[in-house]
């Protein structure tokens, strides 16, 4: 399993050249760090809930989930979710090749759901994980963590707590790299068409 | 990115790949079956006519549920609520309902290639759930998803296919499908309802059950249909279930953690015996189960769905 999502993200980016790198494995470790502050400085430990978004956003759910549980002594439940059936664009060839379950460890009627995931770019994904988490509950807040937020929303979406922020051009792709399936944990960005 | 099928009208046609996909993918709407809300918006705005012009109920239902709970519309016309009953030709009905652009049109018909014989005259796909004594793909799809979960991978496993294999749809489908998955496939039943040509579709075949069924990892029953005895195909239904019958004596030859399958409906105490039917072994409702999420998968695919091969 692990394997084939690693060679349909790696494949992605395949012969496209790095431009820029936005952060090294010391670089997301302070990233992340902060971001787990930032959710914790709220108040919402106690009902907390994080859900990650397939694939990169799980990654990420789990680093801020060990993080947290550090910092408050106790774990947090960690769901993750696959959004490819509550997509508006499904048709448009963008499916996956492996759609993964939507796993929620707990129910999150009344809970503090802080959706997850490694880069925010039109906010259609963010939509359909919301549309997703409904058919699941009422949860009391929903808020959104994103590692990089990359802008040119196209839907009214903002996240509530961003790792860094990238301005970039459409020609180019945010490549977050995760020690789990990469190798090692790295961002950086890349240009189309530049071979 | 590729489409896999713009139609399914057969399993023989399907790549191993193509099969594995599928599979994959029912096993995520396996997952949306399991919710309390059981619907996801994924077909909304797509019509899916079922076309049933022979009897069928886990079918219908289930292609009606699959359907529903993808967010498509779903009808369903029943042959003897149709025109075809006035005396329309299966074209003309079929060109009629295309003419209202449904998304998709399930077919069961008693002709075998009936689906393959509408799927080029029609803008709609076409999906085939049961023609003739041809094919019942999703059928075959839904009982490898059930062998599956029980077995894990099919490689090197065995299951003997039990009864009247050559008039079964439910057995070439499971045939094709299960010798692509790289199953050892065993077939045994009467001499008359066994086809000739069955040893070219990668079956061994037996003459008696209990050979068959020795160390079998799954026993299929399938059913004896009551015309065959007029037909004069088997003596009487008694002495087919004293020679035929898979009953808890004969399952003791099969591995002790085999399973035992029916594609439905039953003959209680002809082909099986009732206590095997409800016993430990039988998964025959998880058969049903599974047939949800794997109709889900095929509707999604042939609506337009994307998918690589996995």
């Amino acid at each position: 399993m692990t394997t084939e999502k690693s060679t349909s993200r790696s494949k992605k980016y395949e012969g496209l050249a790095e431009t820029r790198e936005l952060l090294d494995e010391a670089g997301m470790r302070t990233v992340l760090s902060r971001m787990a502050d930032g959710i914790l400085a709220t108040g919402l430990e106690s009902s907390l809930v994080l859900v990650g978004i397939r694939t990169g956003g799980v990654y990420v759910a789990e680093r801020l989930g060990a993080l947290i549980a550090a910092r408050v002594g106790h774990a947090v439940p960690l769901g993750m979710m696959d959004i490819t059936l509550y997509r508006d664009d499904v048709f448009g060839g963008l499916a996956k090749p492996v759609i993964g379950s939507t796993e929620l460890p707990t129910s999150i009627e009344g809970r503090t759901v802080v959706l997850v995931d490694d880069v925010l770019f039109t906010g259609r994904t963010t939509r359909a994980a919301l549309a997703e988490l409904i058919d699941f509950g009422r949860p009391e807040a929903v808020r959104l963590a994103v590692l990089v937020d990359r802008g040119h929303r196209e839907l009214p979406i903002q996240a509530d707590f961003v790792g860094i922020d990238v301005p970039t051009t459409r020609a180019e792709l945010v490549n977050v790299m995760f020690r789990e399936i990469d190798g090692v944990d790295r961002v950086v960005l890349r240009q189309r068409g530049a071979r | 990115m590729s489409r896999p099928f713009r139609h399914l009208l057969d399993i023989e046609s399907l790549t191993r790949g193509e099969i594995l996909t599928i599979l994959g993918l029912a096993q995520k709407m396996w997952e949306v079956s399991e919710r309390s809300v059981k619907k996801v918006p994924t077909l909304r705005g797509k019509t899916i006519v079922g076309l049933f012009l022979e009897a069928s109920t886990r079918t219908r239902s289930s292609f009606e549920l699959a359907g529903k709970r993808l967010s498509a519309d779903v009808i369903n016309i029943s042959g003897s609520g149709s025109s075809t009953s006035k005396g329309e030709t299966l074209l003309d009905t079929v060109k009629n309902l295309d003419a209202m652009s449904p998304d998709v049109i399930v077919l069961r018909h008693s002709s075998s290639g009936a689906p393959h014989f509408i799927a080029s005259r029609v803008r709609c796909a076409v999906v085939n759930a049961g023609d003739g004594t041809h094919e019942h793909p999703t059928q075959a799809l839904l009982d490898c998803a059930t062998m599956m979960k029980h077995k894990g991978s099919l490689e090197g496993k065995t299951v003997a296919i039990v009864g009247d294999v050559a008039h079964s749809r439910v057995a070439r489908s499971n045939i094709h499908a299960l010798t692509k998955l790289g199953a050892n496939v065993r077939v045994a039943g009467p001499r008359t309802l066994m086809p000739v040509d069955i040893g070219a579709m990668g079956a061994t075949v037996f003459e008696r059950v209990e050979p068959a069924i020795t160390d079998a990892d799954v026993v299929m029953v399938l059913r004896l249909q009551s015309e065959r005895q007029e037909a004069g195909l088997i003596p009487n239904t008694r002495e087919y279930s004293r020679y035929f019958g898979v009953n808890s004596r004969n399952i003791e030859l099969a591995k002790p953690d085999a399973i035992v399958m029916h594609p439905g409906p039953i003959n209680r105490g002809v082909e099986l015996e009732p206590e095997l039917a409800d016993g430990s072994r039988s998964v025959i409702l998880e058969q049903v189960t599974y047939g949800v999420a794997v109709r889900m998968a095929v509707l999604y695919l042939v609506a337009g769905g994307t998918l690589d091969e996995g």
